[in-house]
């Protein structure tokens, strides 16, 4: 196994490498495109904008790249927002992998005020597929977002704040997870081990 | 749904855990790192480290004990103390902090607010705000005023006032700690929490005066707080997070069990 983490312009690099080492699996941050291309891993992190991610991504040649892998890829947080179409943080055209929109919470729900962001331990509902295996039913990840992906029968878990939405999905080899899974204890720690037992 | 966070808080001085008896009379209470561990273990949602001795020594928060923490544990956390500006900032990020909380630094510069949500994003900056109640007989939150240097040093800013201003400039997150009630282990400032969480529309940690199991359950009813932080009733085991968990689910408050 070599996995690789694409390196780009937004952090949270440091947790996620931290998190592969405690699974004793080495990792590799990298821009190469050939280096990307012959690992057998992919993940995508990223606490960060769309808008300045995007950008940096395209100058790179890295949304081309992205969009052509075929092994097992994951996106975290702001990394599986850009795996999206089109996101309303600066009116961002995305990679367009999974074809839902990423909006921004509303203020207020039903007159009530929504917090944003949605910051802490919530739930995943629904959940299906080889990356949600062997977790307990009462799942609880650990989310900081202000933009969210649009609810979707491609979704592969659901979780609701003021609205239900995706909280990971799964397009062929493409998965994306809206929660933090290196921060999100054991459960964080087997989703992991879950993505890394994917074969491409 | 989301639930309320737990939040265990590491006073860090010379690399080791501390906590004071209203922030004077420091006792040891173990290794950062240990403790930090065990915690997440027990169930702790997220941890809060604060180099107490940086803002009055003028010392930078150590960022080895930082990338030590984020190597071993698998839960957020976030480091405060001394961060003055976005290069100590990025430092501490780089090392593998979820977040860093800035106090002192933002009374003196509220723009530094504002620069380290541009440039790391809002969810990234915590602002710790110490207050104190200076008129007692003054009804709930009013006469409460934000004091600096380990709540040494009035500031002459209203709390509420303060409160808001600090989430327009862009925290994503408050750090409230009631000057009054902390380590007094008589149960949170309510009303002081109560007002700030219902001013912003960001998460606030109700923090100071935690005693019992009851003092949790209190603060999540009466306030809009998102989270609850203490630090010696958990460091010399008054309190067991497993049993508090237990404990808040059995009281309907939602919790990560």
């Amino acid at each position: 196994m070599n996995v690789s983490i694409i390196k780009y312009n937004a952090g949270n690099i440091q947790s996620v490498l931290f998190a592969l080492e405690r699974l004793g699996v080495p990792a590799t941050v990298t821009d190469n495109a050939e280096e990307i291309k012959a690992s057998s891993h992919v993940i995508f992190p990223g606490v960060g904008a769309a808008n300045s991610a995007m950008p940096y991504l395209q100058q790179r040649g890295l949304d081309h790249l992205i969009r052509q892998l075929t092994q097992p890829f994951l996106g975290i947080c702001l990394g599986m927002q850009l795996m999206c179409t089109h996101s309303e943080e600066g009116n961002t055209a995305c990679l367009g992998i999974f074809d839902l929109a990423v909006k921004k919470f509303p203020d207020e729900v039903d007159g009530l005020p929504l917090t944003v962001p949605h910051m802490g331990w919530n739930n995943l509902t629904q959940k299906k597929g080889p990356l949600m295996e062997n977790l307990p039913d009462e799942m609880y990840a650990y989310f900081v977002h202000s933009y969210y992906a649009e609810s979707s029968p491609k979704a592969i878990a659901n979780t609701h704040y003021g609205l239900d939405f995706s909280s990971a999905l799964q397009h062929r080899n493409f998965y994306g997870v809206q929660f933090h899974t290196e921060k999100s204890a054991d459960g964080g720690a087997q989703i992991l081990k879950n993505f890394l037992a994917l074969t491409s | 749904m989301l639930t309320k966070r737990i939040i265990p808080c590491l006073d860090i001085k010379d690399g080791r855990t501390v906590k004071g008896v209203n922030f004077i009379n420091l006792r040891d209470a173990g290794h950062p790192v240990e403790l930090a561990v065990q915690y997440a273990a027990q169930g702790a949602d997220e941890l809060v480290f604060l180099d107490i001795t940086a803002t009055n020594d003028n010392r930078k928060t150590l960022v080895g004990l930082v990338r030590d923490i984020a190597r071993h544990l698998n839960i957020p956390f976030t480091v405060g103390g001394g961060i003055g500006s976005v290069a100590d900032a990025s430092a501490l990020l780089d090392a593998g902090a979820d977040k860093v909380a800035i106090n002192s630094s933002a009374v003196r510069n509220p723009q530094l607010i504002n620069d380290l949500a541009r440039e790391f994003g809002s969810q990234f900056v915590v602002v710790a705000i110490d207050s104190r109640q200076t008129h007692a007989d003054e009804a709930l939150a009013a006469g409460h005023m934000v004091h600096t240097h380990g709540g040494k040093q009035p500031t002459g800013l209203h709390t509420q006032l303060w409160a808001q201003e600090v989430w327009r400039r862009g925290a994503g997150e408050i750090l409230l700690t009631s000057m009054n009630t902390d380590g007094v282990k008589q149960g949170f400032d309510i009303g002081i929490t109560a007002a700030v969480s219902q001013m912003v529309n960001i998460p606030v940690i109700a923090s100071g005066g935690a005693g019992s199991m009851a003092h949790f359950a209190q603060v999540f009813r009466q306030t809009n707080a998102a989270a609850a932080l203490a630090a010696s009733i958990f460091h010399f085991g008054e309190i067991a997070i497993p049993h508090l968990k237990d404990y808040l689910y059995a009281e309907k408050i939602p919790i990560r069990l």
